[in-house]
């Protein structure tokens, strides 16, 4: 590397690190009451006029205020006519791991190799990345912090985006394996004479293969004495044991079909199809072997030109009607920027058919369910993580979708960035003029 | 098999000779009692050719033979002139791209001496290439070719062709019959050379044009060195121009370039003008056909088969109509085997397309008369009139036929033969008894080359045959399979149709034999009928649209006269928003808008609870163009994206499903002076020059910034490299753009340069600057280099930090156009703020937000409505972010851009609040034109699933009939942005 473009990415660094992010908040140390709110649940049902009181982190009560008179507790939040939203999960996502697209000096989002379930994402997660704090002023609060590349890419871990560092941001260590299935299609090698296009892959069979003979040494391996480590191997044994997740990362209707195959093959029991552009097609096959499916961005173009126009938009709902447990994600170009968009890829959903409440459900209490996070996340109901944030209006909307609280594990976040920090500076300065 | 007879040539009668005697032939070749085809109309049935000296003496019933002349009787034999191919590469070696080269692109010629661009390269001459290739001469002959024009398909301007005749006897001398026949031309570079430029089809373009004034300085003799590429260029100006465009769209930029450079190309079509015929046929142009007809796709699984689009089935479906097409427009055209493998190809393709409805007479032409008198030889080529060239087919009926013999190949009166006339035909059935065994024989295929199988009983023994100069040899199994033994017959063929001769015993033994033949002649050709029948498919063509994709019109739709009534209207005007209010549309304008309008005529659309508005306009959009940087040079001032508008593009409808009725194609960012842009109307089913605006204000796109200095990629050798020399770059170019435009208003002579005319159309205020731009100094650079040359940018766009300068901005009278909420892409957006919008409209910028994305311009209706969230913007003046800013920023606010009487119908009905997540548009109309309604759209999605599952029917029936297929292939849409190359 030329000395130039070296101290122009230490320069960049520099700069990056100069701006103090906004400073966690402090554990939960009061009770507070928000009263007067619609309280949207998460599951599907509506309080258009709630109390909701949260105490040491979690929510103590939810209810409707007309119905139930609870005595309010600390600080009361007058929220009437404002509108409460569980927090917003975004899965299979690399915020945190990259902060600026075209500087490679910050890129952490890949690791070379094939099969590398050892590479986990947490320890390389910057809790104090100014892309995840743009995150919040739009309710998306926690996050699937996913790597990319090869065939198997990694490990991913959940985090809560109101950190000191990525220990402090955990919310689930290591909660899946991310698994590309081979495609279809394959491009041809065109410094070799080939045409460029996208055939047939030829190798799909060997590739399946070398998946097959991966999870068959591995369980091998972990029924071994394990003398000699092997870092791979044994980072596959949650999946055996079903303390973790795989994810596979599929589109059509083949490869979605031949990768249940394969996990039933090998009794992997805990699996999610992430993307699956065409799962509507194999909805029983999800339904049957209860597999959740991580919905592809709609906020995409259609893949195929005959698709219909509106097809990435309607894709989720697809999957809602057929009772196939849906969330969406949001991986593609400039994924960790435009992740704060989470909520109003759900409305476009909401535009193209999908009930209002269900859209919701499709970035809270459906994704929760899919990480294995509905215990703690994903809804507003008694006993939950109070991760929550109180909107002046709709937040599935962008012109409603403005925040005056947010909170989580009960601690009032800051809503300000570097960008709300730009705005005031310069608004004040043509102000002064 | 080929016989030669090279006395019928010419010797060159200056050569001196010293092996033998003088032997010159002045004998005359009569050949009679033929049907000949003295051109594709006029027929002589019975009739005499009579040659000499390898040319036509004379034709008729009535021509006298004279007493030196060798008669060939052709009885029920047919002649006609042999065929030309004027696009051929024969004999001339395309060069190899030479290996290396550095990563970094190469922006200097490899050359000196010649034009500044290496891929003009008219100085090359095919003939200087040419080495006489027996073998695919005699694949040519096999196709019934006797002349080719060949050339070094190799550069954008490739220099001379070589008219060559496909003799095999002689030398070139014999061969060559024009040097210097054609020049060719393409639009893709040399691989010769590695330099940079052109990048882009527009580039391609502008590079002709440039030359052409280049050339024209020239030759006036102001050009103060020599350039030898030049020199040759205008020595092959009165040659006739072949121009290899290699498909419909780019056969109308051909002639685009052709009409402004005042050369009228002949142009090698890409066989997909049916798609468009008018258009097509609008240019005037003789157009060279290749006969490529795809193949079906293997559709057998159907999992890989749903990837394919309509589009591209469709094309295995239609093309081998275009040639019926073509004709049926009298579009004069030639054939050519230009993309195909060989000469098995060629006929094949030529039958099918005569299946497909072309009338033989045409097809006769395409390949005779109109090749010659493309190359202005119709006097000595193409046709068997007198004096012509003696070169012809002989067969034994229509050329056309599949079951027809092409029996010999003349050229120059020298013969060639394919397929002996003499070889007697056998096929037939026979039986025959050896050794106390009845043995079945049946001969069938062609007559030289026959198939035979032999049966004893039901049993079919393994059988080969050859025949030979009247000799047959047979040689069959044994019954006893357990054995690896061999029977083997031979037989002289005499007129008796029974055969006779003798067969050698596994054991060596020998015996006469007697092959009786059976009089079931007639019902095997029949059967043989009928089976070659089982090999044609059904022709069902599907109908064309326009485009012809999925969502094309079958026919175009109509501007209507609408009254919308009681719906909630966007004016962007004074008024407002206007609750329950009516909006009539007639001849293409806005006619009224008010309460409780009378309908008249008008189709009454029922708007209540819904929302009109004006249609969005994106300022900043990279769809609907094939290319959109050319990156070969810092400036690209002369290329514009006028060139390259794709009107199939489906990111138009999609656009027009999203409500966007206006765009702005900018050209990329790679150049700190870009290219010029086009601005469009997403009239879907038009073609692309009925897209473009007419008669509206000229835009060009600059940059900054990282992109321009090449910051993210390996690329250290182009000026500029940093933004300190981005402002140089600028102060060079306007200042010789002010000494151009100086030299040009003197009124004395001035070499023409259209990059530099751009650019002094910018200093002379009659073209506007849309500057791709993030952080604030550049911005700021960029108005004081403005100021001191005293013109004014018009719009920034991206201007991610024109939050910071707001206030220089509004003093400057610049706009803006912004991303709503993009940022951390690269570096220099590291403080792009969702902010940006509001704070410029608060300081008075006129302000737009546009897509530059073919996802986002879908969704304009929403990035509007985010600055109703970061900055508390009005949702009216939210909404003019998407309408009425950007009409303004383009000059066209006139037209469009508001609800006001009088201005272009082109407004959208939306199911809602336009800026709701929730609302969709559900019509969108350009000048009282519905281009998109959801209910047809419904319409459409029935249409396809029955389309495609006609189509996939077909191609099924294509494979199980046998018919070739190819693997499937998944098409990637290509989204450009301003980085795209």
């Amino acid at each position: 590397m030329k000395l130039y473009n070296y101290l122009h990415i230490l320069f960049a660094v520099c700069c990056l690190n100069s701006f103090a992010q906004q400073t966690p908040a402090n554990k939960q140390t009061e009770a507070f009451t928000i009263v007067g709110a619609t309280a949207h649940i998460g599951n599907g049902t509506v309080i258009d006029n709630s109390v909701l009181i949260v105490e040491d982190g979690k929510i103590s009560v939810c209810a409707d205020a007309r119905t139930t008179k609870v005595p309010y507790k600390g600080t009361v939040i007058q929220a009437d006519g404002k509108h409460i939203y569980p927090g917003f999960i975004a899965p299979n996502t690399t915020l945190g791991l990259q902060e600026i697209g075209a500087v490679r000096a910050t890129n952490d989002t890949r690791e070379i190799g094939t099969m590398n379930p050892h590479i986990r994402s947490l320890i390389a997660y910057n809790a104090e990345s100014k892309v995840v704090e743009s995150m919040r002023p739009n309710g998306v609060l926690i996050g699937q912090i996913t790597p990319r590349g090869g065939r198997i890419s990694g490990t991913s871990s959940i985090v809560q985006f109101d950190a000191w560092n990525w220990e402090d941001a955990a919310i689930k260590v290591d909660d899946g394996i991310h698994l590309n299935w081979p495609n279809s299609f394959s491009r041809g090698r065109w410094w070799l004479g080939e045409p460029s296009g996208l055939t047939p892959n030829k190798n799909y069979a060997t590739q399946v293969d070398e998946l097959n003979s991966f999870i068959s040494n591995s369980k091998a391996y972990l029924n071994g004495s394990q003398d000699t480590k092997n870092l791979q191997f044994s980072a596959m044994n949650g999946l055996f044991n079903g303390s973790q997740k795989l994810f596979i990362h599929a589109d059509d209707e083949k490869a979605i079909t031949d990768a249940i195959a394969f996990t039933n093959k090998h009794g992997i029991k805990e699996v999610v199809i992430v993307g699956g552009y065409e799962a509507y097609k194999v909805a029983e096959l999800l339904k049957k072997n209860t597999i959740g499916v991580l919905a592809r961005r709609s906020h995409t173009t259609p893949e195929r030109e005959d698709d219909d126009y509106d097809y990435p938009y309607k894709l989720a709902k697809l999957l809602v009607d057929q009772g196939v447990l849906v969330g969406l994600e949001n991986s593609g170009s400039m994924e960790r920027a435009n992740a704060r968009n989470l909520p109003f890829q759900a409305g476009t959903v909401a535009a193209h058919g999908l009930d209002k409440e269900e859209a919701l459900k499709l970035i809270t209490s459906n994704t929760a369910k899919i990480l294995g996070l509905d215990k703690q996340l994903g809804t507003l109901e008694t006993g939950k993580d109070a991760t929550l944030f109180i909107s002046e209006g709709d937040a599935l909307d962008m012109r409603t979708n403005i925040l005056t609280h947010a909170f989580i594990n009960g601690r009032e976040i800051s809503l300000d960035t570097h960008q709300t920090n730009l705005w005031k500076r310069y608004s004040n300065k043509y102000k002064s003029n | 098999m080929m016989f030669v007879m090279s006395f019928t040539l010419l010797a060159q009668e200056h050569f001196p000779k010293n092996d033998g005697v003088s032997n010159e032939n002045t004998n005359y070749t009569a050949f009679t009692n033929a049907k000949i085809f003295v051109t594709p109309t006029q027929i002589i049935d019975n009739g005499t050719l009579l040659i000499k000296d390898g040319k036509v003496v004379s034709t008729g019933t009535s021509v006298t033979i004279p007493k030196n002349a060798v008669v060939v009787d052709l009885s029920g034999k047919s002649i006609y002139p042999s065929f030309i191919d004027i696009y051929s590469d024969f004999g001339v070696e395309k060069p190899k791209r030479p290996q290396g080269g550095g990563r970094s692109p190469q922006y200097d010629s490899n050359r000196e001496g010649f034009y500044w661009n290496d891929h003009v390269r008219p100085e090359q001459n095919a003939i200087e290439h040419f080495k006489f290739d027996g073998k695919s001469a005699g694949d040519l002959r096999k196709a019934g070719f006797g002349v080719v024009n060949t050339h070094l398909q190799d550069g954008i301007v490739r220099g001379t062709g070589s008219l060559v005749a496909l003799l095999d006897s002689g030398n070139d001398a014999d061969r060559i019959l024009d040097s210097r026949s054609a020049q060719y031309l393409s639009f893709s570079k040399s691989v010769k050379s590695n330099q940079s430029y052109p990048t882009s089809l527009m580039g391609s373009m502008a590079l002709l044009r440039q030359l052409h004034n280049d050339a024209n300085w020239y030759a006036k003799g102001y050009s103060k060195s020599k350039d030898r590429a030049i020199e040759a260029y205008n020595a092959n100006k009165n040659l006739v121009q072949i121009f290899d465009a290699g498909s419909r769209v780019n056969v109308l930029r051909v002639d685009k370039v052709g009409d402004e450079i005042n050369t009228q190309f002949v142009i090698v079509g890409g066989g997909d003008e049916y798609e468009r015929i008018d258009n097509v046929k609008a240019t005037n142009a003789k157009l060279i056909l290749p006969l490529d007809f795809p193949d079906a796709y293997d559709v057998s699984d159907p999992f890989l088969a749903s990837v394919l689009d309509i589009s591209s089935m469709r094309e295995w479906n239609q093309k081998p109509a275009n040639p019926k097409i073509v004709a049926d427009n009298n579009i004069p055209f030639a054939f050519t085997m230009h993309k195909l493998k060989g000469s098995k190809d060629f006929s094949d393709n030529l039958m099918k397309a005569i299946d497909y409805g072309l009338d033989k007479t045409k097809a006769l032409e395409a390949l005779t008369t109109v090749p010659a008198s493309i190359l202005g030889k119709s006097n000595s080529l193409g046709s068997l009139k007198n004096g012509a060239y003696a070169n012809f087919l002989i067969t034994s009926g229509d050329v056309f036929n599949k079951n027809t013999t092409l029996y010999e190949n003349w050229i120059k009166g020298s013969k060639h033969v394919l397929e002996s006339m003499d070889v007697k035909d056998i096929s037939g059935d026979y039986t025959f008894t050896v050794g106390g065994n009845t043995y079945d024989m049946s001969i069938s295929g062609s007559p030289s080359k026959p198939k035979a199988s032999v049966k004893s009983g039901d049993k079919e023994l393994g059988t080969k045959v050859s025949y030979d100069n009247d000799w047959l040899n047979l040689a069959f199994t044994s019954t006893d399979d357990s054995k690896q033994e061999f029977f083997r017959l031979v037989s002289r063929v005499t007129d008796n149709p029974n055969l006779s001769g003798k067969i050698i015993f596994p054991n060596g033994n020998e015996s006469s034999v007697f092959l009786q033949k059976s009089n079931k002649e007639a019902d095997n050709k029949s059967d043989e009928m009928a089976s070659g029948k089982d090999k044609e498919m059904s022709k069902d063509i599907v109908p064309i649209t326009y485009p012809n994709n999925a969502y094309g019109f079958k026919t175009l739709p109509k501007q209507e006269t609408i009254l919308f009534k009681n719906a909630t209207v966007w004016t962007n005007e004074n008024d407002g928003i206007l609750e329950n209010t009516d909006v009539l549309i007639r001849d293409g304008k806005i006619a009224q808008i008010g309460q409780n309008l009378n309908a008249g005529g008008a189709k009454v659309i029922d708007a209540k609870g819904k929302h009109l508005t004006a249609g969005i306009i994106d300022e900043h959009s990279h769809i609907a163009a094939s290319s959109i940087n050319e990156a070969g040079q810092n400036s690209s001032a002369e290329v514009t994206i006028e060139d390259v508008v794709v009107a199939d593009d489906i990111d138009i409808y999609r656009n027009l499903a999203g409500g966007v009725t206006s765009i702005q194609i900018l050209h990329g960012s790679a150049n700190p002076i870009g290219g010029r842009s086009a601005i469009i109307k997403l009239k879907w089913g038009e073609d692309a020059s009925n897209l473009i605006y007419k008669n509206t204000p000229k835009f060009i796109k600059f940059a900054l910034g990282e992109n321009v200095k090449q910051s993210n990629w390996q690329s250290f050798s182009r000026f500029p490299q940093s933004r300190m020399g981005v402002e140089q770059l600028y102060v060079d170019y306007f200042t010789r753009a002010q000494e151009y435009d100086k030299a040009k208003k003197s009124g004395k002579p001035y070499r023409k340069d259209t990059e530099m005319e751009v650019i002094a159309e910018i200093l002379n205020k009659e073209r506007y600057i849309s500057c791709h731009s993030y952080v604030q100094s550049e911005i700021n650079m960029l108005m004081k280099v403005a100021e001191k040359f005293d013109f004014n940018i018009n719009t920034f766009t991206h201007i991610l930090e024109g939050y910071k300068v707001a206030d220089k901005m509004k003093e400057h009278g610049v706009g803006g156009s912004t991303f709503s909420d993009w940022w951390a892409y690269k570096y220099e957006v590291n403080d792009a703020i969702p902010y940006n919008a509001a704070i410029m409209h608060n300081q008075g910028v006129v302000t737009a937000i546009n897509s530059d994305d073919a996802e986002m311009s879908r969704r304009l209706n929403q990035e509007a409505a985010k600055s109703v969230k970061y900055g508390g913007v009005s949702e009216e003046d939210a909404w003019k972010f998407v309408t009425l800013n950007p009409a303004k920023l383009l000059h066209i606010d006139n037209r469009v851009g508001s609800l006001k009487v009088g201005k272009d119908a082109d407004v959208v009905l939306w199911s809602g609040h336009p800026m709701s997540i929730y609302s969709k548009a559900e019509k969108t109309i350009i000048e009282g034109v519905t281009y998109f309604d959801l209910e047809r759209d419904k319409q459409i999605r029935n249409d396809i699933k029955k389309e495609r599952s006609e189509l996939i029917a077909q191609m099924m029936e294509a494979k199980n009939k046998g018919l070739k297929t190819k693997p499937i292939e998944k098409k990637e849409k290509q989204h450009l942005h301003c980085d795209s190359e």
